[in-house]
């Protein structure tokens, strides 16, 4: 079998690794454009700033790919016959597939604002992105980005590592609202100012002006604020990276739509990551998830399809983790930032840093009279991926996790703990006497959790 | 700004080259470096410093303790005031910004010309201590009081210049990690131990008419700790000490925390890796093939050691091995003593790095990680899927462990060579990883669940 992986993104590369797990014979070729060896999307604003060098991104030493017979072919995929399982490639001779995985990723969404195109005006995506922001941001004294989500944050924090001035215009009354309930957000909101940029909220992108040499000179704004900004970062968000697929008999909407096995609609053709949407997502999902840990999964199971042996999509607990500027955040669970009808809250805050426990509930019916935990946030406050999972997936009662809160704490040792705050804070509010009974640094009592 | 430091074709950059940083002399040409005035005027003391060894060394005096004071004024003083105006403002939190563009700290021009500087002084301080007559005079009014004997006073010298480092670039470390309490209380212990143990102390004892003791040190680091000279002229109990922590101490505090106990807490070797050597953590190599060399190197240096031990000990006892013994003996403290552990260790920080001896060469590192690696409830601990593969945690280890290799399986990490320092944890932006101690079952390996379905991850 000569399986083509286009892309060699996290979905894609992940996919490779698996099939070749699953199938010693098979002959694997990813094809990008973007890079020789695949490399760490995420770590992308690392390299600006100065922090790490391409090769600390990437995932493997070289040596790995040649190891494992996974052939990396730089070009870049034209169009895709489906009937005659042929590629058309940029600079080599069309290449035929025995099966395919389209995991393409992502283009930066642009929401056709006069002047877009303006050079000095750019999405945040990938190398060639990375490239051209380090060309075009030199010499740059202010500029403006837009977007409330994390590569919104990102950008921010790159150009303020360059000494450029730094205007964030978000749409929302806090940053990141589909994710961050008001509290947390505001706390987002206040460490981003205090680190020195410009955050306007409420206020959107209205204009990119020109300057005589057809480069951005400034912006107005929503609010009829014109800002001068030599470079603008565009960052409201990606759209399945799927144009190529014009004309080639597969199905397409927004993504590639897949099914629960992330097959398209022709025999042999799978999309996963990114570009991928699903006909039917699983309970909590969106049809497209742009989220590495989504991608991750996404791959690793369409190499089961692939393979002849499929599975079904199961991404079990939702979780996810971003770092804004220095505040670390970590969810998991479905975090309903408006609360379901018997659903609650509690949510502690640190006085003066910025730290904060928020674990969300269902009130339970007065027959089991139980209440289960549905999601876990923090903020500035590491904790258990496999604790916090192990207690949503089995619908723990509220009480019982806020007494062994502390099994679920991953900070470093000797960190300040705060789960006893938090029982606090519950015992005044629901009129209880509960006590914290594991505090971190005791893996022992970690066992009957673990499974 | 307008350097900009990667330098690429439009269509197809070459970006599995290293990034071309600007490697120019000058202090701005980092794009992400952008000094305050203040920061300036604390170099410039740091330069005061510099000027007042040069002319010590030019004019063979230290004019009575002038320059000893404007050197330790300089140096410490101008650098910890760097450290507090670079780290110690603002909000806490990891910024290796502009590391890799840095011609100093990415092996730029500066970067070299520091090494082969300091290469060049540790030459000078073993083999050739005449050629530094002026700058030892730096350190008279020590060496005085001490009652130092000339020809020697090199040690002083270098054991002073050693513990300014480590105190100086200390409180860098304190204020850099600041946000880490781990990272806080384990400088504090480096920095105690170098100040009391590697330099107080011994001249405590000194200036008390006893052997010069350095209890924090025992073989085979310390390598005549347990030669048979050595029982002529050690006190019983200090040798009793030493050979109880390596034999009973070091394995029982190794299984319960692991080797950090030692190697990143109370080693000087360490000390001035986890403070002086803090800047050049990520030029470690991170590749298999390194690692192939160091599992060879170190386990090589234990047994040469061990080897050299047993035969001076059979020739003391019985008479053989004689002259074997003197030709071992002679070549390990040549090659592994002062080459290795000195000259290579130290003066090649800027070039691979701040372990390069602890990861290749010695062999109390090499006892430490066996037991590490077979026997301790120590290990760095992998949050389950959180990994994004971003590299932080492989870049900055300075033993040159590819952390995320493991990572980014979701496995806990396990190495024998892991002196526990704790910098993965803290640079990771994720909250992936965490360093712990634990019952050994489940300590190595794959999770039972990794908390995306039941697959495998990356």
């Amino acid at each position: 079998m000569h399986l083509v992986i286009v892309g060699n993104g996290i979905a894609g590369i992940t996919a490779a690794r698996h099939v070749r797990k699953l199938d010693a014979s098979a002959r694997i070729t990813v094809v990008s454009d973007e890079s020789d060896h695949p490399y760490s999307r995420t770590a992308l604003m690392y390299l600006y700033m100065g922090d790490l060098q391409f090769a600390h991104t990437k995932l493997y030493e070289d040596g790995f790919w040649t190891k494992n017979r996974i052939d990396l072919v730089r070009d870049r995929v034209l169009a895709v016959d489906s009937s005659a399982k042929t590629l058309t490639l940029r600079d080599a001779q069309p290449m035929s597939y025995d099966k395919l995985l389209i995991a393409t990723g992502s283009v930066p969404r642009f929401a056709g604002w006069p002047g877009q195109d303006l050079k000095g005006v750019q999405g945040f995506y990938d190398l060639q992105d990375l490239d051209r922001m380090e060309t075009d941001t030199a010499g740059v004294r202010h500029a403006v980005v837009v977007g409330g989500g994390l590569i919104g944050v990102e950008l921010a924090e790159m150009l303020h590592t360059r000494g450029i001035g730094v205007t964030l215009l978000v749409r929302s009354a806090w940053y990141l609202p589909a994710a961050l309930p008001e509290e947390e957000g505001m706390m987002v909101n206040e460490h981003i100012r205090t680190c020195g940029i410009d955050l306007r909220l409420e206020t959107e992108l209205a204009e990119v002006l020109p300057d005589s040499s057809g480069r951005v000179r400034a912006v107005t704004t929503s609010r009829g604020d014109t800002i001068e900004a030599q470079w603008v970062g565009i960052a409201i968000g990606v759209a399945p990276n799927v144009a190529f697929l014009e004309g080639s008999g597969i199905e397409t909407d927004r993504g590639v739509l897949v099914d629960e096995h992330f097959h398209t609609n022709i025999p042999d053709v799978y999309a996963a990551g990114d570009c991928a949407q699903h006909r039917t997502p699983p309970p909590g999902r969106r049809p497209i998830e742009p989220l590495w840990y989504a991608g991750r999964v996404h791959g690793a199971t369409a190499a089961f399809g692939l393979c002849g042996q499929p599975r079904a999509y199961a991404p079990g607990v939702f979780f996810n983790s971003a770092k804004f500027f220095d505040l670390e955040w970590q969810v998991y669970g479905d975090l309903n930032t408006t609360l379901a009808d018997d659903e609650r809250t509690l949510y502690w805050q640190h006085p003066t840093e910025d730290k904060a426990i928020r674990l969300n509930y269902t009130v339970g019916d007065s027959a089991r009279n139980a209440s289960s935990l549905t999601a876990v946030n923090v903020m500035g406050i590491r904790y258990r991926h496999d604790v916090c999972t192990h207690w949503i997936e089995q619908g723990t009662d509220i009480e019982t996790v806020l007494q062994n809160l502390g099994a679920a704490n991953f900070d470093p040792e000797f960190t300040a703990q705060h789960e006893a705050d938090l029982v606090a804070q519950y015992n005044r509010q629901a009129g209880r006497t509960l006590t914290l009974e594991r505090t971190r640094g005791r893996i022992r009592s970690l066992l009957p959790l673990s499974r | 700004m307008t350097t900009a430091p990667f330098r690429l074709s439009a269509d197809r950059p070459a970006f599995d080259q290293v990034p071309t940083y600007d490697p120019s002399l000058s202090l701005t040409g980092n794009p992400a470096y952008h000094p305050s005035t203040a920061q300036k005027v604390a170099l410039v003391f740091v330069g005061i410093g510099a000027l007042a060894c040069l002319v010590g060394w030019a004019s063979g005096s230290g004019f009575g303790g002038a320059l000893l004071a404007t050197v330790v004024i300089g140096f410490g003083g101008g650098g910890m005031a760097y450290a507090w105006l670079t780290y110690g403002q603002g909000h806490a939190g990891i910024h290796n910004h502009g590391i890799m563009f840095s011609a100093q700290q990415a092996r730029g021009h500066f970067g070299w010309l520091w090494g082969i500087l300091l290469t060049g002084l540790y030459v000078l301080v073993y083999w050739f201590p005449q050629y530094l007559t002026g700058l030892i005079a730096v350190f008279d009014p020590i060496s005085n009081a001490l009652g130092y004997p000339e020809g020697s006073r090199q040690w002083v010298m270098y054991g002073s210049f050693y513990s300014l480092a480590v105190a100086t670039m200390g409180v860098r470390a304190f204020l850099k990690y600041r946000h880490i309490r781990y990272q806080k209380i384990r400088t504090v212990s480096v920095v105690f131990f170098q100040l009391v143990f590697g330099y107080s102390l011994p001249y405590l004892f000194v200036l008390l008419d006893q052997p010069e003791l350095y209890l924090h040190y025992f073989w085979p680091l310390d390598y005549d700790g347990l030669w048979p000279d050595t029982f002529g002229w050690m006190p019983m109990a200090a040798l009793i000490f030493g050979a109880a922590m390596i034999f009973i101490g070091t394995p029982v505090l190794t299984y319960f925390f692991g080797k950090r106990w030692y190697c990143s807490w109370v080693c000087g070797c360490g000390g001035l890796a986890e403070t002086a050597g803090d800047p050049y953590r990520h030029l470690s190599d991170k590749s298999q093939r390194a690692w192939k060399i160091e599992r060879w190197m170190i386990h090589g240096v234990l047994a040469f050691i061990i080897l050299t031990t047993l035969m001076l000990w059979a020739n003391a006892q019985w008479g053989v091995l004689g002259p074997i013994a003197a030709g071992f003996k002679k070549w390990y403290v040549f090659f592994i003593g002062l080459m290795f552990a000195g000259v290579i260790g130290v003066g090649f920080y800027p070039v691979f790095g701040s372990r390069v001896w602890c990861r290749f060469g010695c062999p109390m590192a090499a006892i430490l990680g066996l037991q590490q690696r077979f026997f301790s409830r120590f290990r760095i601990t992998t949050n389950g899927g959180q990994c994004i593969s971003c590299g932080n945690c492989s870049t900055y280890c300075e033993m040159g462990i590819d952390v995320r290799w493991y990572a980014q399986r979701g496995q806990n990490i396990v190495r024998a060579s892991c002196v526990g320092c704790g910098v993965c944890s803290a640079v990771c932006p994720r909250g992936v990883l965490s360093l712990e101690n634990g019952p050994r079952d489940g300590r190595i390996g794959t999770p039972q669940n990794n908390l995306i379905g039941d697959l495998d991850i990356l």
